[in-house]
């Protein structure tokens, strides 16, 4: 959609502005989930199996049943409930067998909070445990333990297999090789606001969920067809919520037995997730085995990769299952490679289930991709930089799987955070301490992606009589700022300030139909619905105030919630007059504007080629590292992060995704990891799974690259998952950097990296950890102005 | 002999007394969000690692899922919802002007998600009423205790660093 309006200096678009919800969150004064209360409302709690792999034998409720206050006690066997989930798998209280240690058993309804979990208690249930398998690998081997009657060799039956070109020919013809297996880790999006749901029935049969999904419409046809009912019966209203990060792009058992619960004790039924529970049992990023071959000639062009990865899908199908879609779409797309093969093994384990978690695939399959560039270079004597500036992807480029590449500032950004990386650094070098620099980019998509068949948002922006504009979106808030963004692309359409833009946007039977927030799509297609549907508002309100102004609408223009004559400015009219006119006059009318904007775009085929996206993403970023030999300590001290942004359409939001990505991201990379043993997660608390705390974070220096792309709102491409993306392969690059050593596991833990440091010594700098020669000895200093030297 | 169900409990919150009996095992935040219905203050892990839930004890930052309520018995607690009118008995601002902490939040991007932003501004607050002109790592130190998801602190460290020079010169000079 092009902006239309270059001509004029934007009045709100680039603007620093601040969240609408912002006030609300500073005073206190927001409700998420937990805080509401609906009148009548009773309590739900989840019973869990103690077991990953058990046919349940018996299932005892009546003490449960007999507790005082308590309204409801459901099961599998007593509920009318159907599959459910990505892949329809599964049920939200298993009737028969257990499948892994968050799996759901009974669920209870209560007065309170605590006579639901002292009911809980008192249910008595057999089990009769089963062999079970919790490696990917060993699920593979023949007689390991089936976990789904349905699936005898435990794949789940996804295939996700591509090729294009001779990748064999490529490797034979190769000056040199790069190979290496990545060992990517469980880690979970540990939102602060766990997962909530309250279900609502009213005595016609329609059921109202508060839910903490950012799937609404989705999750409305899900929900119902989980429950037997038509989706028209299911309401679903979105308060504020403590974070997503994909944690919400599925529907999942919370939400089914609420319903029921509901349905059963004939009240409302609220269920929240206590913070061992949100461990448990809400999705975690797929954990995944990456092995990898690149192959390139001496000057360092690409020629070929070949790919295979193993993923841990855990006991059911949710989003963790397609990740390869994502993560081959980076091997075939970033940088310029030829030749490419693509193979994945989705296998179910008695693990907890993975579901989608923001950058998803993309950071495993940049992790390999980017160490291989490193290799490379050093194998060849390169540059780190000169190898990705020769293989980035330019503008025009078309992507072994048909992906078009358009506005593209990959080696701009290359270029901006070498320079800042380079700053320099007010801490003095520590004895015992290595610094290093490692670099990686990215690329993703920034203009939606067709992954169902619709990538569709509809907007309707209002004007009403007191000049005030009211634009309901599709799109769901979940703390990322999207509304404020869509307000902003609002207000400078219609030319008026921004406080005079509301969003309504968290109820399913008011605002228009949307896919879901997912792959950074929201800015750009509910930016474009918002922007069509505020230039439909406008041409009526030109229409209507020609009558007044008694000039043709072509003539007139809008500016500052007034519209005026082109030619005579001081000729003007304010809005909320001219709506009174259409209020008021007869044959009147009302200014509503909408549009549904889905982007011309593809779905990948069978095959995996189609052009999934209108536009694409770029990222650079450079971490700046000290790695203690001793221990094995990384530090990261600096983080420089570039972006193709498209244009910058609220810079104050573009740098908290950002950074709110690199903290993500670095986690992952550090210091996060949901750690299971036979199937039971061991730190189900933040006191053992460890976000990055204030003091942990680097410097953080951010470059916004502005490409002005004509598809996006004002140019704008999304954003919201490329600083995750990288960040991990950067610093595994600077910890190459500084040490000598590639740690090809994730999270880099000093244990982890002090045995990899170690055993690198003992073989005498040799190949049990396939030590990366030191890039520092081999680049040329001028080019990367490395701040440790 | 069986203990009482029940125990008295006088406090003040956010300047207003608050008389209750209350269960010995009634934690400080189910007494704030439960019996008095101040949700600002958010419960996100209940074994004190998170901070989302600092509140104000007598000017200290503490985690209400920690503390009994009785434990706080003669207490003046702040929430998040009494911190504008703390900064207003402070400096003398007339109502409704927020703490300048909050404003700094606000300003600054300092809230994404919001759900640590309660704890996240109380205890910045309270981190400025004892050190007024913080380096950037004494902040960061400071809200050690306070996890984010959204932001990287980044915007949290600049949104305090503004309400220290708002609350400095709000002070006026000397101070």
């Amino acid at each position: 959609v092009s902006a239309g309006r270059a001509a004029r200096a934007f009045r709100v678009i680039g603007t620093r502005v601040p969240k609408l919800d912002a006030v609300e969150k500073v005073t206190g004064a927001v409700q998420y989930l937990p805080d509401l209360e609906v009148p009548g409302m009773a309590w739900g709690k989840i019973l869990r199996t103690p077991v990953p792999h058990a046919r349940i034998r018996r299932i005892d409720t009546r003490r449960a049943e007999a507790l005082p206050g308590v309204l409801a006690v459901v099961t599998g066997r007593t509920v009318e409930q159907r599959p459910f989930g990505y892949a329809r798998d599964h049920l939200a209280l298993k009737p028969d067998v257990v499948r892994c240690i968050r799996d759901e058993v009974a669920a209870v309804a209560a007065e309170t909070e605590a006579v639901a979990a002292e009911a809980c208690r008192l249910i008595e249930v057999d089990y009769e445990e089963l062999p079970a398998v919790f490696d990917p690998v060993a699920a593979l081997r023949p007689g390991a333990p089936r976990i789904h009657a349905e699936f005898p060799g435990n794949l789940v039956n996804f295939s996700y297999r591509f090729s294009a070109g001779d990748v064999d020919g490529a490797f034979r013809e190769a000056d040199v090789v790069a190979e290496g297996t990545y060992t990517l880790n469980y880690v979970t999006t540990a939102c602060l606001g766990t997962m909530a749901a309250i279900a609502a029935w009213d005595p016609r049969g329609n059921l109202t969920m508060w839910s903490t999904t950012q799937i609404p419409f989705l999750y409305q046809r899900d929900l119902a067809e989980a429950l037997g009912i038509s989706g028209d019966r299911v309401r679903v209203l979105q308060p504020p919520v403590g974070g997503n990060f994909g944690r919400g792009l599925d529907l999942y058992p919370i939400d089914i037995i609420a319903a029921l619960l509901s349905r059963h004790a004939a009240r409302p039924v609220k269920i929240v997730f206590d913070r061992e529970e949100e461990f448990l049992a809400s999705p975690t990023r797929e954990p995944c085995v990456f092995t990898l071959r690149t192959a390139a000639r001496a000057d360092g062009t690409l020629l070929a990769r070949d790919a295979r990865v193993v993923i841990d899908n855990g006991a059911y199908v949710s989003w963790g299952s397609t990740t390869p879609y994502v993560m081959m779409t980076t091997l075939a797309g970033f940088y310029r490679c030829p030749n490419v093969r693509f193979d994945s093994a989705i296998v179910y384990t008695n693990n907890v289930y993975s579901g989608s978690m923001r950058g998803y695939g993309n950071l495993e399959s940049t992790f390999a991709v980017e160490a291989q560039m490193d290799e490379l270079a050093g194998r060849l004597g390169l540059d780190r930089l000169e190898i990705r500036r020769r293989n980035a992807n330019r503008p025009g480029d078309v992507t072994p799987q048909g992906l078009r590449i358009t506005t593209c500032a990959l080696a701009e950004c290359f270029d901006a955070v070498a320079r800042d990386v380079a700053r320099p650094l007010d801490r003095p070098a520590r004895p015992g301490w290595r610094r290093g620099v490692g670099y990686a980019g990215m690329f993703h998509v920034g203009g939606g992606a067709r992954v169902y068949r619709s990538d569709g948002c509809g907007a309707i922006v209002k004007l009403d009589d007191f000049g005030k504009v009211t634009l309901i979106t599709g799109a769901s808030e979940i703390g990322q700022g999207s509304e404020t963004v869509l307000a902003m692309i609002v207000a400078e359409e219609l030319g008026i300030p921004f406080g005079r833009v509301d969003v309504v946007n968290s109820d399913t039977a008011v605002k228009p139909w949307d896919v879901g927030v997912h792959a950074s799509r929201t800015t750009f297609i509910a930016g474009n619905a918002a922007l069509l549907a505020a230039r439909d508002v406008r041409r009526q309100l030109l229409e209507l105030a020609a009558r007044e102004l008694e000039e043709p609408p072509e003539a007139l223009d809008v500016e500052d919630g007034h519209v005026f004559v082109g030619a005579a400015p001081a000729r003007r009219v304010a809005y909320e007059k001219v709506v009174r006119a259409g209020h008021f006059r007869e044959g009147g009318r009302i200014l509503i504007g909408q549009a549904f904007y889905d982007p011309p775009t593809q779905m990948l085929d069978k095959d995996f080629r189609g052009n999934v996206s209108v536009t694409y993403g770029f990222a650079a970023q450079a971490a700046l590292v000290e790695v203690e030999e001793a221990t094995g300590k990384v530090e990261v001290l600096r983080v420089a992060s570039a972006h193709d942004v498209g244009r910058a359409l609220n810079p104050i939001g573009c740098e908290g995704q950002i950074e709110g990505g690199i903290h993500m991201g670095l986690g992952y990379c550090l210091s996060e990891e949901l750690r299971l043993q036979d199937g039971r997660v061991l730190n189900p608390g933040f006191l053992d799974y460890k976000l990055l705390t204030a003091p942990d974070m680097p410097e953080i220096l951010i470059t916004l690259i502005e490409t002005v792309d004509e598809a996006g709102p004002f140019g704008a491409k999304g954003l919201g998952e490329a600083g995750t993306i990288p960040i991990s392969a950067a610093v595994a690059n600077a910890v190459a950097d500084a040490t000598g050593v590639r740690v090809t596991e994730l999270p880099m833990t000093p244990e982890r990296v002090y045995r990899a440091i170690a055993a690198a010594r003992s073989a005498g700098g040799g190949s049990t950890t396939r030590a990366v020669p030191p890039a520092r000895a081999t680049d040329p200093p001028t080019s990367e102005a490395n701040p440790c030297d | 002999v069986s203990a009482p169900d029940r125990y008295p409990l006088e406090l003040r919150v956010n300047g207003r007394p608050v008389r209750r009996a209350v269960p010995g095992s009634r934690t400080l935040l189910e007494l704030l969000r439960e019996d008095l219905r101040l949700t600002g203050t958010n419960l996100a892990c209940d074994t004190g690692d998170c901070g989302a839930c600092t509140v104000l004890v007598d000017g200290r930052p503490v985690t209400a899922c920690l503390v009994l309520a009785l434990d706080a018995d003669g207490a003046e607690v702040t929430t998040v919802e009494g911190l504008a009118a703390r900064w207003q008995a402070q400096s003398g601002a007339p109502p409704p002007t927020l703490h300048p902490v909050q404003q700094g939040f606000l300003d600054e991007g300092g809230a994404q998600c919001g759900f640590c932003t309660a704890g996240m501004v109380v205890a910045a607050a309270a981190l400025l009423e004892a050190n007024p002109a913080p380096s950037d790592a004494e902040i960061r130190a400071g809200l050690e205790g306070n996890l984010c998801r959204c932001t990287g602190y980044v915007k949290i460290v600049g949104a305090v660093q503004a309400a220290a020079s708002r609350m400095r010169q709000a002070r006026g000079p000397g101070r």
